[in-house]
């Protein structure tokens, strides 16, 4: 299938500074694509690129087989949904949503505005002015307005970054629900990993204005291609060592806790420096049979969170290892302890 | 607040309001004599009404104080947006100072400048030559009002209106000139007052038939003070304090529209 979306070498600089740099995507239709990443890593620069509020210093933006890069912004057929949601305060909902409605005429904007305010379960709000709204209220408005114009891409910075946690959980569904309903593709922009995670059909990580990493969440969760991928979608362990030798898809590296065998697809040449990353989570303290990797320590501290335990282990070399194990595996502070591992539970990357 | 501050905040207002205060009481004196009471009356509200000079001067005044205002008001917010909005463009510092400079000049200085263009350009003083003069006068401070409440403006606004298929005029007519309005009818009352009050610059570029009420009362007082003028003054005062409190209330006036997140 085409790409619907295409970025090529899209580049922004501010200054000297890039705040957008050299990305290339390409993005199918009906996607949800999460841009994920810190403050000022660009990834709401990149979407107000698409948009069309800032002009590209480098590189190209295609969409649907047009070139948007140089389309003032009004003749773009992508709408986004802003942050602070930008309701037109001197405006009522149903004048707000139909603001960009203006092609069509009266009757059939105005079922088109009562359309929407039913896909958002926002009837009966239409004449109110929107400060008299909850936040959750507005979200929906913004969301409503967005889509009044039936884009072809729809762009999302922060949705939910100003509503309750609780709000946040259910509104995540909702978004989820309407996009499908719609199938319309949305790139949301977001700072919070499980967010994207729950949202996402693809997560883009993003840092210092580069794409370092795109893929399913489940990819780059159990395959992160550098550390700050690793340690931004939740906890892991870095195991520093030496690459010896690769077995097919399989890599041998020296480590100060002895041999380890990992998946390393992105893994360094034999003699170069490597990382073993690992999540608590794949380890156990089942017995190491046939080409399980073992780790032996002492367990430091032990933490019980009901339906699991976290525990801290003291390596041989004196660096500690985190692991999360089942509730029930009783291990007292102290006791000498063999965690184990399959090889596919865990990556090496490049130091 | 402490006695201490009670007294020196009551000092203080003395200071400032008391020579007004006794300029609107004497107004409603029926002594014809200005510093003698004589007790309660209107009279010289009645004289004021039947004063044609004076009536016919403040027609002039708030004509002049009108167009002034508007040309003011125009000239100013364009100003205002150029700055807001231009980004850093080459002299915009100098730019921005010389919009501003105006406001601190004396008005000598303005006034005898405002005199030789006009008379460089050959243009006959009057009307015309009054209403340039109070539109220069104003414009600085409609580009201060004005630019206030465009920073202020959450620029996001203006965004979704172009995101939703607005051309730039569209946008500034739907979204930024509803929601800077208020500072705009702010901006033309304070131009207006600032024209209705103004002596110094009207003198030099002034001409016959175009007599204000500030310059006719200059020169009424010149031949001695009289209640009528006291009754006049009352009204200009009470004008200009009305017209202030609605430019202050339009100016303060919480709006969702300028807060940004």
């Amino acid at each position: 299938m085409a790409p619907f979306l295409t970025l090529e070498r899209l580049t922004k600089t501010f200054g000297t500074h890039d705040a957008v740099a050299d990305v290339s995507l390409d993005m199918p239709s009906g996607e949800i694509l999460c841009l994920l990443g810190p403050s000022g890593c660009g990834k709401s620069t990149l979407l107000r690129l698409i948009a069309g509020f800032e002009a590209p210093t480098g590189g190209s933006i295609h969409l649907d087989g047009t070139d948007l890069t140089g389309l003032a912004p009004h003749r773009r057929p992508v709408n986004m949904m802003f942050q602070s949601y930008a309701l037109f305060p001197h405006l009522s909902v149903a004048r707000n949503i139909g603001y960009g409605l203006k092609g069509l005429g009266r009757a059939a904007a105005s079922a088109r505005v009562d359309e929407l305010l039913r896909l958002v379960r926002l009837e009966g709000f239409g004449n109110r002015a929107p400060e008299t709204l909850s936040g959750g209220q507005r979200q929906r408005v913004a969301l409503a307005r967005a889509l009044a114009r039936e884009p072809k891409m729809l762009l999302l910075d922060e949705p939910l970054g100003a509503l309750d946690r609780g709000l946040r959980e259910q509104t995540q569904g909702e978004l989820r629900a309407i996009q499908r309903r719609l199938g319309t593709a949305f790139i949301i922009v977001t700072h919070d990993p499980s967010e994207a995670m729950a949202l996402a059909d693809r997560i883009g990580v993003m840092d210092k204005g580069r794409l370092v990493q795109i893929g399913r969440p489940e990819t780059l969760y159990e395959r992160p291609v550098n550390r700050f991928v690793a340690g931004l979608l939740g906890d892991v362990n870095l195991i520093p060592g030496t690459v010896r030798d690769a077995d097919g898809a399989l890599v041998r590296v020296e480590t100060a806790l002895g041999p380890v065998l990992a998946l390393g697809e992105g893994a360094p040449a034999a003699g170069a420096p490597a990382l073993v990353a690992l999540r608590p989570e794949r380890l156990s303290t089942s017995s190491a049979d046939g080409d399980r990797n073992a780790l032996d320590g002492h367990v430091e501290a032990s933490t019980y969170l009901g339906d699991r335990i976290r525990l801290q282990i003291r390596m041989v070399d004196g660096s500690t290892i985190r692991a999360t194990l089942p509730a029930g595996a009783g291990l007292a502070s102290g006791a000498p302890v063999r965690l184990s591992f399959a090889p596919d539970a865990a990556t090496v990357m490049a130091a | 607040m402490s006695p201490l501050n009670r007294i020196s905040l009551g000092l203080g207002l003395a200071f400032l309001y008391a020579p007004i205060a006794v300029l609107v009481v004497f107004s409603f004196n029926a002594s014809s004599l200005v510093t003698v009471w004589g007790g309660f009356s209107t009279r010289w509200y009645g004289v004021l009404v039947n004063d044609g000079p004076l009536i016919a001067a403040a027609l002039v005044s708030l004509k002049v104080a009108a167009l002034a205002a508007l040309v003011a008001t125009v000239l100013g917010t364009l100003a205002a947006l150029a700055l807001d909005r231009s980004g850093r463009f080459t002299g915009r510092g100098a730019f921005t100072g010389l919009v501003y400079a105006p406001m601190v000049m004396p008005e000598v200085i303005t006034g005898l400048s405002l005199l030789l263009l006009f008379v460089g350009l050959g243009l006959d003083r009057g009307l015309v030559t009054l209403i340039i003069a109070h539109a220069t006068l104003g414009l600085g401070f409609v580009a201060v009002v004005v630019g206030a409440r465009l920073k202020g403006l959450d620029r996001s606004l203006e965004e979704a209106a172009a995101d939703l298929g607005a051309g730039p005029l569209r946008v500034f007519a739907t979204v930024t000139l509803p929601l800077i309005a208020p500072s705009l009818a702010a901006a033309f009352l304070l131009a207006f007052t600032l024209s209705l009050d103004d002596l110094v610059i009207a003198s030099f570029v002034s001409g016959p038939g175009a007599t204000t009420l500030p310059m006719r009362l200059y020169s009424q007082v010149r031949l001695g003070v009289n209640p009528e003028i006291n009754a006049a003054s009352t009204l200009l005062v009470g004008g200009v304090t009305l017209v202030v409190l609605t430019a202050s209330f339009l100016t303060g006036r919480p709006s969702a529209g300028a807060q940004g997140t």
